[in-house]
């Protein structure tokens, strides 16, 4: 399959599958920073060792066997447009996509799996599956950097671990994250107790794009803080047990808000909303489709699938708006686009 | 006074600029503020709060310390800027003013995780050994002999291995 054929499909292949948990968890993202002895970080690197830190890996993709069907793109011959869809996938980094040059991506035809060449870092691998999944996503990120260590010599120090750019990532180089949807524990607001709560347990909490981006829809991404002294089963079985936890308050919540009796209201008028509307900014969307996916995982909605929230949470976003279309469009075009949308899935997946 | 941008808010904030010797004023509120450039550099980022971390050593009037990593040349106003290192070889070259930083950020801990191909199996071997031994002591310091005897066992193959 060609990165043609994975751009201008519809739509993230992961986000349609299921998983466990995935009332709860909507997927499970395992990151491995590795970089290659001998060379600057990319940060600080010429040109000339940023290409040669390109064609190690790109000969190192060739050799790897195993790594299913998989595509080297270099980011310098993907339009801008593109690139942000690829952002919105969660493909690739807004850091990487905002430099083109020296950059590339593996990408598997699944989408599972994608490695982001000279970002912060020479090589990240990324692993991404529906639902809690994180041990399977530790166990393939594992396995390809093993495929990477038999051609590439990693920079390590026995008592540092993996040597990345920021001292943040040293050690394991291991970034555990959880998408988790929490309308429950956000409507019973009890949110805000666990979220100060997660600092002390080491764990970091943010928006679903990444550092520095705002929650939006009931959506929150926990991953582990520390990288250096733990394993990388002790910091991932860490994060999934706090994950339970999590997952049990929130269904907890969910079950009171069921009792409370008034909650139905509130999610059939968002439906209405969402299947009426002419005109959509992202953020409101996004708030009402985090609605009516609570009212589907609490049996209203019949015939809508759950998965509706994260294959349209990718879809409304403006990148993959315009690709759609086929055009750049200004932010009033978009909402309406975007309502236009929202209104064709719903009644599709009604039917 | 009102905010010169908004003229709806009070003025909060007040900038003098000085170029070319062409003194200017601009008094605004916090929200118009927030989105001047003037402040970008200010702002307490994440670059700036990693490099804080670091051990810039005594300033000495008069001295300009600047080491330099003898493998990419980054400096120690490099990484202040960047918040990042140059190199892998860096972590060597700056490692006395790194520890604090590390300590701060990761506990001061040594690894413990995975390691790369055939330089890791040496690695895990001994990781194995430094345990074993551990409990070697502790199983004769509980009369437990039967286990310590599987133990040195354990730790005879084990350093055959290492060879």
């Amino acid at each position: 399959m060609s990165f043609r054929t994975i751009i201008n499909r519809d739509g993230s292949q992961w986000m349609k599958g299921a998983g466990p948990e995935q009332d709860v968890v909507i997927g499970s993202r395992i990151r491995l920073a590795r970089n290659i002895r001998g060379i600057p970080f990319p940060g600080a690197a010429s040109h000339e060792d940023r290409a040669k830190v390109l064609e190690m890996v790109k000969g190192a993709t060739a050799l790897a066997k195993n790594l299913g069907q998989i595509e080297f793109v270099r980011l310098e011959e993907v339009s801008p447009l593109d690139r942000r869809l690829l952002v919105e996938r969660h493909l690739i980094s807004p850091q990487l996509a905002a430099q083109e040059k020296d950059r590339a991506v593996i990408l598997r035809d699944d989408e599972a799996v994608s490695i982001m060449v000279n970002e912060e870092d020479h090589i990240r691998i990324q692993v991404l599956f529906p639902g809690m999944q994180l041990m399977d996503a530790w166990e393939m990120c594992s396995r390809l950097d093993d495929l990477y260590s038999e051609q590439l010599d990693f920079a390590f120090s026995p008592d540092l671990g993996y040597l990345t750019a920021c001292p943040t990532n040293l050690g394991t180089g291991l970034r555990a994250s959880v998408m988790l949807h929490l309308p429950g524990m956000t409507i019973t607001d009890q949110i805000r107790r666990m979220l100060t709560a997660m600092g002390s347990f080491g764990l970091v909490v943010r928006g679903l794009y990444g550092e520095g981006t705002e929650v939006v829809g009931n959506i929150y991404q926990l991953s582990n803080q520390v990288t250096l002294g733990p394993s990388e089963e002790e910091i991932i079985s860490h994060l999934e047990n706090i994950t339970r936890q999590i997952i049990a308050q929130e269904r907890e919540a969910r079950e009171a808000l069921r009792q409370r009796g008034d909650i139905e209201d509130r999610l059939y008028r968002s439906y209405g909303i969402l299947a009426h509307a002419r005109s959509i900014s992202s953020h409101e969307a996004m708030e009402l489709l985090s609605d009516v996916r609570l009212g589907i995982d609490m049996g209203l909605f019949k015939g809508l699938a759950p998965t509706i929230l994260q294959e349209l949470l990718v879809l409304i976003r403006p990148a993959h708006l315009q690709k759609m279309v086929g055009r750049k469009m200004d932010a009033g075009e978009r909402d309406r686009q975007r309502a236009a949308l929202i209104r064709e899935r719903i009644r599709t997946l009604h039917d | 006074m009102l905010c010169d941008e908004c003229r709806q808010r009070p003025a909060v904030v007040h900038i003098t600029k000085i170029v070319n010797n062409v003194r200017s004023e601009v008094h605004l509120c916090e929200k118009c503020a927030q989105g001047r450039e003037e402040f970008a550099e200010a702002s307490f980022g994440f670059p700036k709060l990693i490099a804080s971390l670091f051990d810039w050593g005594p300033a000495v009037p008069g001295v300009r310390r600047d080491v330099q990593c003898e493998s990419c040349g980054l400096t120690q106003q490099d990484f202040r800027r960047l918040g990042q290192l140059g190199c892998p070889a860096c972590y060597e070259g700056f490692a006395p003013q790194l520890e604090p930083l590390l300590r701060r950020l990761h506990g001061g801990a040594r690894h413990r995780g995975k390691v790369p191909g055939p330089e890791g199996k040496g690695i895990k071997i001994r990781r194995e050994l430094e345990s074993l031994r551990r409990q070697l002591q502790e199983a004769i310091g509980r009369e437990e002999y039967e286990l310590a005897a599987k133990l040195r066992d354990e730790i005879r193959d084990l350093e055959g291995q290492l060879g």
